[in-house]
């Protein structure tokens, strides 16, 4: 359920951003999350629905980028894609792994009509 | 009804001392770090006199590449320093509800806090029930209800520490909201987050809920003065945290008969010794 005060925390973040360059009203917005994020896509794009509601984000155009994990193999140096936590290395089965991408929960960018 | 997380007018975040009247809580209506104007707020953001011109405006291309929980994220980097200055070490307590965090904090106060002092924030959706056990064990708390909120956030833990009126080296220990999955992502600027699992729970428990293993530091394994009695085997729990988090470390221990809990002493002796120097 903390999906909704992460969407409050985008349309406060975009809003304020948009403010700052005398928009009056933002028409595209670009949103990053890593699939270990810790954000469920559909509670998310729910809750934005809510949120957006009388802002300067209503009827924006709001684009999701789902951002696969990626893990380094400490043992193999190989890089792959994976979203288990056990990241288990598909070439030397290691498990001496960690992540290198996954974890973005950015605002890539907004677009705004200025006056 | 406010949008942010379900809660009614009369549901606001409360910040309580044992004792204190009911009505003593804050009227700031905040959501920890995001402090949102509510949408039933009238002072819409476009202008309702429409004497805007009809020539179209420029449209501009903002590159932000901003955290969206940058500002809770800020906020706990400032508790963090408030923390350094006092000489205080923050231990962030997170586990599901009932693994034993309050009860292994009463043990640690009445043990332990001759040795070094504590003070303790609870958070809780309801009730003071923790904040007076606590306070019967003898250390300071304050006790955060946060309603439907399920998790703790910097701003919560900033007003929280305030109202504390906190001594200067201690051990501030934040018992967050029992829950294995909103707490993870929410940085109090604690100096070391301490994830609690009791043996009666499952010790598959690090491969359901690997967010929380993954960003914790420490690990205590409570009640292992039932694992007579229970199918947890600690070995297989660990090596799945490990795979999980290469780093954790893990104390066993029992807050009911107080085996291990030398052991936390002094992870918490070190930590403090630590940050005094």
């Amino acid at each position: 359920m903390h999906e909704l005060s992460i969407a409050f925390n985008i349309v406060e973040l975009a809003t304020e951003e948009a403010a700052k360059a005398d928009a009056r009203k933002i028409l595209k917005l670009q949103l990053e999350i890593g699939s270990l994020s810790g954000v469920l896509p559909d509670a998310l794009e729910f809750a934005m629905e809510e949120a957006i509601k009388g802002s300067m984000l209503e009827n924006a155009a709001i684009s999701y980028n789902y951002i696969p994990a990626i893990a380094n193999c400490s043992d193999c140096c190989n890089e792959f894609e994976t979203d288990d936590y056990f990241k288990v290395c598909p070439a030397c089965n290691s498990t001496n792994t960690f992540f290198v991408r996954g974890k973005e929960l950015n605002i890539k960018s907004i677009e705004v009509l200025q006056d | 009804m406010c949008g942010t997380c379900g809660c009614g007018e009369d549901d606001h975040i409360t910040y309580r001392k044992p004792g204190e009247h009911q009505h003593s809580h804050d009227h700031q209506h905040q959501h920890g770090s995001m402090a949102h104007s509510h949408p039933h707020d009238h002072n819409h953001d476009h202008d309702h006199t429409h004497h805007h011109d009809h020539s179209h405006g420029q449209t501009l291309t903002i590159d932000l590449q901003k955290n969206i929980l940058s500002k809770n994220d800020l906020l706990a980097e400032r508790n963090r320093g408030y923390f350094e200055a006092l000489g205080l070490i923050a231990i962030n307590l997170v586990s599901s509800p009932g693994s034993g965090k309050t009860t292994i904090l009463e043990r640690t106060i009445l043990d332990h806090a001759k040795t070094l002092p504590c003070a303790v924030i609870e958070g809780d959706q309801q009730t003071m029930n923790d904040a007076n056990r606590i306070e019967k064990a003898g250390a300071p708390v304050i006790q955060v209800n946060t309603g439907n909120g399920c998790h703790l956030d910097a701003l919560m833990v900033n007003k929280a520490t305030k109202a504390l009126d906190i001594k200067d080296k201690s051990v501030l220990f934040i018992e967050n909201v029992g829950n294995l999955v909103c707490p993870s992502l929410f940085d109090l600027g604690e100096t070391k987050r301490v994830v609690i699992i009791s043996v009666t729970e499952g010790d598959d428990k690090a491969a359901k809920y690997p967010t929380m293993f993954e960003s914790a530091q420490l690990c205590l394994i409570n009640k292992t003065d039932l694992l007579p009695y229970v199918d947890f085997d600690v070995e297989t729990f660990k090596n799945t945290a490990l795979s999980i988090n290469h780093q954790l470390q893990f104390i066993e221990l029992s807050a009911k008969t107080g085996e291990g809990m030398e052991q936390w002493y002094s992870y918490l002796d070190d930590l403090y010794k630590h940050a005094k120097e």
